[in-house]
């Protein structure tokens, strides 16, 4: 099975901290990483060629710096890898973005499965999915946390608010998977590639190789703007409530219960 | 079409064009340039290269379409079985009030195949007309089947706002029916309002993990499309007395092209809680990971006839079940009384609670950030607190 996998580079959101004067984002030094479910596709797909064979290709559109989670793909045993970098796609939306990323899987050309992550942690939007499928005209299967792969199908297991779902698609078809679908395995020393060297399995493409025109991608071909970003604020008056317990939670009873809040009753 | 022109006449072959295209769009040949359209992406870097003025071209304009044909604010509602989700209810009290805004109607679009009379309920929870479309390939959720009758829908009534909750089927079927419609969409909101001036949707949104807050609008392309978080806005109490119309909609289905065949369906045995409809959440953090801890948690709650709930730490160390946790990757929650035990604040958790009506935070740091967000704080041991609380509660 040929396999295209998108995998995003992400800013560790655990470590994203706030510019207190300016309530932007602080960015400097702050490590990128694979988007945490990007790596559970990529796992998937090494896992389903090891058993039926084919070939493994990495996807991602993003700056240079972006080439970093590549090789990281490739170290976990990834075939190929795909850079898009172009200063025309920066600022995409998801239309433009899945634009961009359905132009260069067209052009790849031979592929039986497309497997994502469900979500960006930095955008946690979970549409390209579903928006890359819709641009290819294959079926989607998102929030999938099992996949068995058959021959010219997939059957995958769903997760549904209160259940889950067993459903087949034929290929070539676009899976979006869960952190509990597997545990990812590490690259290794063995596997990490230079990526300058000149036969190092990476290409680079741009909006000229995709074909694409400035105005259908990156922030000119995007359908939303972002107006205003800010920080969330607290808008609440704290009343510190002091004294031994037994006081304290007289004092708070019977506040909330001058509030008309029913406490047990 | 946009194209690049280039002045022979002027052009003395110098090459600049060239070397400031990214895309190799230019070549040298007889010491004129040429450009080779199919390499040109018109990002316009060239235009300003040449020193000969050889150079021109114009660069598409973008222009806002004129959309004063769409009208009204849809809500599409989910359903399972004949029953409503709770939030397709809430998207219509809050598209009520961006309808008022704009003098727009309210309109619920429901799919499914024994639906019926039951859509009246949409009309007393806001809406003013009801949508429905039956058909037994409705009765099941199935994305292209569903994105076909709702691009039909939208190509015939031409909406101006599309809302969808963003559960796990409105998560798959709107990107898929934005993308196949052309519709920009923004996922997760929790704020909707519409823009005094221009009159537009304004979407705001967490990212980053609830570290940042964008607000996003839709100027290219309509109905303007966006899923809403679970449990944030209100809905309204039904009122009988509300009229509108039911109107049964029939969509062709010979072009739909459904791939994917539902084998199984299993549900979870016991219908896990619904945080989101209590009225009282006791909440507890890492240090009541013990049987203990979740003990006097529960002995409060029982008290006081709420929920248990909890912080993401104490799901991972298996002392709750994952539906009982709140926050960004939880559930979000807007009860009467939370009260956050143990619980530092962290902003993933605040995004879930930060609508409550009082927060009450128990704390034994003096500086936990939980405290910015409470209006009453009790700095202390919440093994000591909430036994006392439980005492009081029930008069003893
Ligand atoms: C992408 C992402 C998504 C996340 N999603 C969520 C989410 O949905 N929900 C969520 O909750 N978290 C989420 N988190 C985790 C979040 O960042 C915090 O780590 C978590 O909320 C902290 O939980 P806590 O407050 O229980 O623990 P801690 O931060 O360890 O705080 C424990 C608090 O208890 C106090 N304390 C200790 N002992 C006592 C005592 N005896 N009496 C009173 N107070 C005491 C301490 O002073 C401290 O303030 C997410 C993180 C990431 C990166
Ligand atoms: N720029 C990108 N490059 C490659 N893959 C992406 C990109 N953006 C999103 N994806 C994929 O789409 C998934 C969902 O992303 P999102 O819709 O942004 O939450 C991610 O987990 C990735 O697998």
């Amino acid at each position: 099975m040929d396999i295209v996998v998108l995998v995003k580079q992400v800013p560790n959101t655990t470590e994203v901290r706030i510019d207190p004067k300016t309530g932007n984002l602080i960015r400097e030094g702050v490590e990128s990483i694979i988007n945490p479910e990007d790596r559970h596709a990529l796992e998937a797909a090494l896992q389903i060629r090891d058993n039926t064979g084919g070939k493994v290709t990495v996807l991602s559109m993003g700056p240079p710096q972006a080439i970093d989670g590549i090789c990281e793909a490739l170290a976990m045993g990834a075939d190929r890898g795909i850079l898009l970098s172009d200063r025309i796609f920066a600022g995409a939306d998801t239309w433009a973005t899945s634009t961009t990323l359905g132009r260069a899987i067209r052009k790849i050309e031979q592929f039986d499965l497309v497997l994502a992550g469900r979500q960006a942690v930095d955008g946690d939007t979970a549409q390209i999915g579903p928006q890359v499928a819709e641009y290819l005209g294959i079926p989607q299967l998102t929030y999938v946390q099992k996949l068995e792969v058959r021959e010219g199908a997939v059957i995958a297991e769903r997760a549904l608010e209160d259940g889950c779902e067993h459903i087949e698609a034929p290929t070539p078809v676009l899976v979006t998977v869960l952190s509990s679908l597997n545990e990812p395995r590490y690259p290794t020393v063995a596997g990490l590639i230079d990526s300058t060297r000149p036969r190092a399995p990476i290409e680079i493409w741009n909006g000229a190789d995709l074909g694409v025109k400035a105005y259908e991608v990156g922030l000119a071909g995007s359908l939303t703007q972002v107006v205003k970003t800010f920080t969330p604020k607290g808008a609440r008056n704290t009343q510190y409530l002091e004294g031994s317990p037994a006081a304290v939670a007289a004092q708070l009873i019977d506040a909330l219960r001058k509030k008309e809040i029913r406490l047990g009753e | 079409m946009s194209r690049i022109e280039i002045d022979l006449d002027k052009c003395s072959g110098c090459g600049m064009c060239s070397r400031s295209c990214p895309y190799q769009a230019f070549e040298i040949q007889d010491k004129k340039a040429r450009w080779i359209e199919d390499r040109c992406t018109l990002c316009g870097a060239c235009l300003t290269s040449c020193r000969f003025e050889a150079l021109s071209g114009e660069m598409p304009v973008r222009e806002v379409p004129d959309f004063s044909d769409y009208r009204d604010v849809w809500v599409f509602v989910e359903q399972h079985d004949g029953r409503f989700h709770r939030s397709g209810l809430e998207l219509l009290g809050c598209a009520r009030t961006l309808a008022d805004d704009l003098g727009q109607r309210v309109a619920a679009v429901v799919l499914g195949n024994n639906v019926g009379e039951t859509a009246r309920q949409l009309i007393e929870h806001g809406a003013d007309r009801c949508i429905v479309v039956e058909n037994s390939a409705l009765g099941y959720y199935q994305t292209c089947t569903y994105a076909h009758v709702l691009a039909k829908l939208i190509g015939k009534y031409k909406p101006n706002i599309l809302l969808l909750a963003a559960t796990h089927l409105g998560r798959d079927l709107a990107p898929r029916l934005a993308r196949r419609v052309g519709l920009g969409l923004t996922a997760d909101c929790t704020r909707l309002s519409i823009d005094p001036d221009e009159k537009i949707l304004q979407q705001t949104r967490p990212a980053f993990g609830g570290n940042i807050m964008a607000t996003i609008v839709t100027r290219f392309s309509r109905p303007q499309t966006a899923t809403v978080r679970p449990g944030i806005m209100k809905a309204l109490d039904p009122d009988p007395a509300r009229t509108g119309d039911l109107i049964a909609e029939q969509v062709d289905m010979a072009e739909c092209r459904e791939f994917t065949k539902v084998l199984e369906c299993v549900m979870h045995k016991d219908r896990p809680v619904d945080l989101t409809a209590a009225k009282i959440i006791v909440a507890g953090g890492r240090p009541v990971c013990s049987d203990r801890g979740i003990g006097v948690l529960r002995d409060f709650a029982d008290a006081v006839g709420g929920e248990i709930a909890c912080t993401r730490v104490v799901v991972e160390e298996g002392f709750l079940p994952p539906e009982r946790q709140v926050g960004q990757t939880g559930r979000t929650v807007r009860p009467e009384v939370y009260f956050a035990c143990g619980i530092s604040g962290a902003i993933q958790h605040k995004a879930g609670m930060d609508g409550s009506r009082y927060v009450i935070a128990i704390n034994k740091d003096r500086d936990a950030p939980i405290f910015e967000m409470a209006d009453y704080a009790i700095v202390g041991d919440l093994f000591e607190i909430l036994p006392a609380l439980t005492r009081a509660v029930k008069g003893e």
